[in-house]
């Protein structure tokens, strides 16, 4: 398989993909730690 | 009242510095080196454009974490006696530190890339550039590992300054609740 990072497209859609993921990450704790939930 | 928006400001400036120049040498310089190199013409590329913008890109990478550092440590961002710098930096998992989480993220990509830029882009470079002594063959792997290098904070960079521009505490981070 080849590696994206060889890849100018590869790498900005690794980087679009890896916001999609950080984001739910960061909604779960702003959810999760924030007021009466934490 | 002045330190907040001086901060962000050089924050910014030397942000703008640092990335400028990563999407520059990934995007136009390694593609236009290419070119150079099968045509002869390289030497002047790595002698005169790249040790000095790796200068600006090195020094740029280290003035935007310090000014993002001080943003963080803010006075105004200690939340029941957790400092931001340290809310941010335990990505918002102390108790009630929720809302640091995006800009903690934000803050560790940009760490885990200025570590990146002084590590393996700056040492492997050096090699290339022939600031460090190399064989043909190291300076071959060297190329190869600042090349990775280089392509990792690109791809970080695009979540990182989606952090940076929703994580802080304004209406940006609307999103997340």
């Amino acid at each position: 398989m080849k590696n994206p990072l060889d890849s100018r497209w590869g790498t900005v859609i690794c980087g679009f993909i890896l916001t999609a993921v950080l984001y739910y990450i960061a909604r779960w704790i702003v959810a999760t730690h924030t007021g009466a939930a934490s | 009242m002045w330190g907040d928006p001086i901060m962000r400001w050089f924050h910014v400036l030397a942000g703008v510095m640092w990335i400028g120049l990563l999407y520059f040498f990934n995007f136009v310089n390694a593609e236009s080196v290419k070119e150079a190199t099968a045509a002869g013409e390289a030497g002047p590329i790595s002698k005169y454009i790249m040790p000095r913008a790796l200068a600006f890109f090195r020094y740029a990478a280290v003035l935007t974490w310090i000014f993002g550092a001080g943003l963080l440590s803010q006075p105004a961002l200690t939340h029941n006696g957790v400092n931001g710098f340290v809310a941010a930096f335990t990505l918002g998992l102390l108790p009630d530190q929720g809302a640091m989480a995006p800009i903690g993220i934000g803050a560790w990509l940009g760490t885990i890339m200025m570590i990146n830029v002084w590590g393996p882009i700056w040492q492997n470079q050096k090699k290339i550039l022939g600031i460090k002594p190399a064989t043909d063959e190291e300076k071959a792997k060297a190329r190869r590992v600042a090349f990775l290098a280089s392509r990792v904070n690109t791809l970080l960079s695009i979540p990182m300054l989606f952090f940076m521009v929703t994580g802080p505490l304004t209406q940006g981070q609307g999103i997340y609740h």
